[in-house]
């Protein structure tokens, strides 16, 4: 009776469970967000190399803006969305599909959480770089 | 007796539709299941087309520096580059757009709403991936103007016939 019914109902204040609160919540709302900026950005990348079809004067300037400094920042910022989404997304699929999966997931989150900033300080690091002149 | 009401897992669901569900439940088979399944099997090809496209633009050699129309007409030259972004557009923007999909489907509650939102969604798409797959094939490296001289900023090899 009441234990059929609570199995539906949402638990009290949904604290403590996999999804709500806490780590699980957070990173699903990061995935979340990531993965539409990285649409957009998408839908706006796929125009902007559309342009070698008008002429290389017209590609070269698009891709010049790229290559401004301030441009190159949020150059890091998009592959760290990125990054983050790629790896989290691997997690997911391994708590999906793997037997250890569900038991192991917070250590999986904090290797995602390690693997981001050790790709992401890398990449940073060449980019920005060669992005402000040095080599 | 393990099992409290307070250790069940909530239905995911927002607290304003919760509990009673008033969408219609019309909904063919198994379609949702196959997206599902999509979304995993894709996004692990996504991470080695994404990983290596990033890594061979802007780490190697000058990097950033280095793209320019001539960049992409040396790897458009070769067919594997082409057919690798032609899968990356593929994959990105089908995964990307059912993902947007269920962000709809979460959000807007409202079934007209919903729909057109849906609509503009797959427009969007079909467009982007169209214009995409026709500029990798239809891709001509040594454009000429009406006089049929080379345009400015060509690649240095098109002068050499
Ligand atoms: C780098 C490789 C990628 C991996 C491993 C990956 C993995 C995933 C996974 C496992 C999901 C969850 C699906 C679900 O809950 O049913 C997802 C959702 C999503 N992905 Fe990706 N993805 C990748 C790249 C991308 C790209 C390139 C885009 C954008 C074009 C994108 C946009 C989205 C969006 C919008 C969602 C929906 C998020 C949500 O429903 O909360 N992803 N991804
Ligand atoms: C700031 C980061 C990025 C830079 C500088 C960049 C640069 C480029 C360049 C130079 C091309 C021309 C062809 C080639 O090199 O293969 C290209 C094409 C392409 N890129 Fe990227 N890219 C970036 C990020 C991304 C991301 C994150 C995605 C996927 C989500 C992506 C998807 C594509 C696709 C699908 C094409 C082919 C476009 C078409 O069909 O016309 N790129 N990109």
């Amino acid at each position: 009776m009441s234990t059929a019914t609570s199995a539906q109902a949402p638990a009290k204040s949904g604290r403590g469970t996999l999804y709500r609160g806490n780590e699980g919540m957070w990173s699903w709302v990061i995935h979340r967000i990531t993965g539409v900026v990285i649409f957009f950005f998408l839908l706006v990348h796929v125009l902007d190399t559309s342009l070698v079809r008008v002429s290389p004067e017209a590609y070269n300037a698009v891709l010049g803006t790229y290559k401004n400094p301030l441009m190159a920042v949020g150059e890091v910022g998009l592959v760290g969305a990125i990054m983050f989404h790629a790896f989290n997304g691997l997690r997911i699929i391994l708590v999906d599909f793997w037997k250890g999966g569900t038991k192991h997931h917070k250590a999986m989150l904090w290797t995602v959480v390690v693997l981001w900033v050790i790709t992401l300080a890398a990449f940073a690091i060449r980019h920005l770089m060669l992005a402000f002149g040095g080599h | 007796m393990s099992a409290t009401a307070d250790s069940t897992i909530a239905a995911p669901r927002s607290g304003r539709i919760d509990p009673k569900y008033t969408r219609d439940r019309t909904k063919s088979g198994n379609f949702e299941m196959l997206t599902w399944l999509f979304m995993r099997l894709s996004g692990i090809v996504l991470v080695v087309l994404i990983f290596v496209h990033l890594f061979s633009n802007l780490m190697v050699g000058d990097g950033i520096n280095g793209l320019d129309f001539g960049f992409v007409a040396g790897k458009w030259a070769d067919p594997f580059w082409q057919f690798w972004d032609l899968a990356l557009l593929w994959l990105a923007m089908l995964h990307g757009t059912n993902g947007v999909r269920t962000i709809i489907n979460d959000y807007a509650e409202r079934d007209g709403v919903r729909f057109w939102l849906k609509m503009v969604l797959y427009a969007a798409t079909t467009v982007i991936i169209v214009l995409g797959t026709l500029v990798i094939f239809t891709f001509e490296p040594c454009l000429t103007d009406a006089a049929g001289n080379l345009l400015e900023a060509s690649p240095a090899f098109c002068a050499t016939p």
